[in-house]
């Protein structure tokens, strides 16, 4: 099979009054991360919903592994995985239960599936916790087992569901390894998301999804340039330092630096990381004291203002300003 | 585990292992599907499960019976039947036909619960004969039923009750009752998966079940009500249900009652099975 992974048309789904996705073409190359970016109610879940044979297309079509979603539903349910944003494990029972019960449902015999899940659970680091009810878990392990659980025969593709919403940065870290490990191995991955800077850390192209449709579709520098890479900001301790300060910024970085109402803050567009840190030692070699500076990477805020001119509504308070993790 | 630097959050627990995570990966072991029965006993399997680790769900299934039949005979067993030996011969399949009755509502309600959680997503994603996860539900159901029945029964026959048509009658009572039940549990699951939460299910389960148990038979005769009482006492399957299973745990049971009982259950199948099957294939 040569074509995409996925591809769908103006696919839409309707609930009630509310178009809840509406019109969404995308194109997912085999082996590849794709990322579905967007805020809280987007319509990242139902598109996924929809892709994983679990709700009904209202319009539009979708082709899963070279398989029409409507008409062979179970060619793709056979050959996708799919992780919820939610539990998709069952709390009540342990690590090992669950997956023994995956794997005797996808027909492994009683030996082959204990030693299935004992291999699962020891690759996700979880043989410790192998007997405890999923309940007991913390957000982390939660999340492993669930993706340990989608794979208990490995998929061709799978679907997570905004897999690192909620966790700590190890954990997250964590996720994204087992995510790298995935794509190492030939699976595609579409994955959602609430942050942007996981879209760019894992997903070799992300779509931006905005009340249901997709407004921005690229790699992630392409969306990156279109939104610039995000805002440097300093303060200096001297207030009749800040002109010349502005001054300096201003020619180092070659863009427009504006000044805060509070006379010491200074804050102006970073295309290029490397210029900043250029900036800042000449800050200092002139005598003026910086007491605080910031780079952020646009949040998604940002980028939804800059896509579509109005900030995201209902989002994750989480999502916000991220630091640029490579300049530290 | 081996000696590693404390880690000071729970993720200690566990690290992720590279190396082992490509081995888990690339293994590709594909063993054929199974059939609907082999994936429907493996959602039974799953309900056992359940019970073991939370039995506090044993707890309505055990103590409510106990509780009922020892009230009942010791406090009303004087007054409405002469004496408590003698109640607890009319009693005790009455209170095998409502305990188990009553039980017919976890099936609803786990589903409706694996709904909510999300766990239902994960069945239903993958490539198995579709009803398995709820026929392994009807399958927790009647591990619960047998157990109740048991209970009731040896509570019963602690307390006096001699049942004339011996353990094959006691055991055609008890099976009869269960056909009748799994008729019922449709009734459940089709709430289970329209409405919002388990709590709703049990609720509304509740309102319907407690008139339909009372209005009926199983606590008193009839004879004692109201004439208008009387006939929506006749009407009720749960009053031809109690009969019969008196019958056959009796001296024989009516025809007229049991073709009663399997009409209904046939009736409540034939409009539940297909509305909740409609409504599960569209979820
Ligand atoms: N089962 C449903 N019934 C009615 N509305 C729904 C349902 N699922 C989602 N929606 C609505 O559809 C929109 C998109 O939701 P969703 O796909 O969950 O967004 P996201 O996953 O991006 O947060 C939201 O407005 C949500 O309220
Ligand atoms: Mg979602």
């Amino acid at each position: 099979m040569a074509g995409a992974a996925i591809e769908t048309k103006g696919l839409v789904k309707v609930f009630g009054e509310n178009r809840a996705v509406d019109g969404v073409d995308l194109t997912v190359e085999p082996g590849t991360v794709f990322g579905l970016l967007g805020p809280n109610g987007a319509g990242k879940t139902t598109t996924i919903r929809m892709l994983a044979t679990l709700l009904k297309i209202d319009g539009g079509s979708a082709t899963v592994l070279g398989h029409d979603v409507t008409a062979e539903p179970d060619a793709v349910r056979g050959r996708v995985s799919m992780t919820g944003q939610y539990a998709s494990v069952d709390e009540d029972l342990t690590g090992t239960e669950n997956l023994v019960m995956l794997a005797r449902l996808l027909g492994f015999d009683r030996e082959g599936a204990r030693a299935r899940a004992a291999e699962l659970l020891e690759a996700f680091g979880l043989s410790d916790a192998a007997d405890r009810q999923i309940k007991n878990y913390s957000g982390g392990m939660r999340r492993r087992i669930d993706i340990a659980a989608s794979i208990v025969i490995a998929p061709d593709l799978i679907f997570l569901d905004e897999p690192t919403t909620g966790l700590d940065p190890r954990s997250r870290n964590q996720v994204w390894n087992v995510v790298r490990a995935l794509v190492a191995d030939g699976t595609t991955v579409l994955l959602t998301t609430q942050y942007l800077d996981e879209a760019d850390q894992l997903a070799d192209r992300i779509a931006v999804i905005d009340h249901g449709r997709v407004i921005a579709e690229g790699t992630s520098s392409e969306l990156k340039a279109s939104v610039g890479a995000g805002a440097l900001h300093v303060r200096v301790a001297d207030p009749d330092q800040a002109a010349e300060a502005e001054r300096m910024l201003t020619e180092a970085l070659a863009v427009e630096v504006t000044r805060e109402s509070d006379g010491i803050s200074l804050s102006a567009r970073a295309d290029d990381p490397s210029r900043v840190a250029g900036a800042l030692t000449e800050l200092s070699g002139a005598g003026i004291e910086v007491t605080e500076f910031s780079l952020g990477q646009p949040s998604l805020d940002e980028v939804f203002l800059a896509l579509t001119g109005h900030v995201a509504e209902g989002e994750d308070p989480e999502a916000g300003d991220l630091e640029l993790e490579e300049v530290r | 585990m081996t000696a590693t630097m404390p880690d000071p959050t729970d993720e200690a627990a566990g690290v992720l292992d590279d190396e082992k995570l490509k081995a888990a990966l690339g293994n590709r072991t594909r063993p054929d599907r199974p059939g609907p029965v082999a994936a429907s006993l493996t959602f039974g399997w799953r309900a056992m499960l359940k019970i073991k680790h939370v039995p506090e769900q044993l707890f309505d299934v055990t103590m409510f019976p106990i509780m009922f039949t020892l009230l009942f005979t010791y406090l009303f067993g004087g007054a409405l039947a002469g004496s408590p030996s003698e109640y607890i011969q009319l009693l005790a399949p009455g209170i095998l036909v409502q305990t188990v009755v009553f039980i017919t509502m976890y099936a609803g309600m786990g589903l409706n619960n694996d709904i909510k959680k999300g766990v239902f997503d994960r069945f239903r994603s993958m490539p198995i004969w579709r009803p398995a996860p709820m026929v392994g539900l009807l399958l927790g159901d009647a591990v619960r039923f047998v157990l109740a029945s048991i209970v009731v029964l040896v509570l019963s026959l602690i307390i006096g009750f001699r049942p004339e048509g011996g353990p094959l009658g006691v055991i055609a009572g008890i099976a009869l009752t269960i056909v009748f039940a799994f008729s019922i549990s449709w009734i459940w699951t089709l709430l289970g998966l329209v409405m919002r939460t388990p709590e709703a299910v049990l609720n509304t389960a509740m309102t319907v079940l407690f008139p339909v148990i009372f209005a009926s038979n199983i606590f008193v005769d009839p004879d004692t009500m109201p004439g208008w009482l009387q006939s929506v006492v006749d009407l009720n399957p749960i009053t031809h249900l109690t009969t019969a299973v008196r019958g056959l745990m009796g001296t024989g049971a009516e025809t007229s009652d049991l073709i009663w009982v399997f009409a209904s259950s046939a009736v409540l199948i034939a409009i539940f099975a297909p509305l909740t099957m409609r409504r599960y294939s569209r979820l």
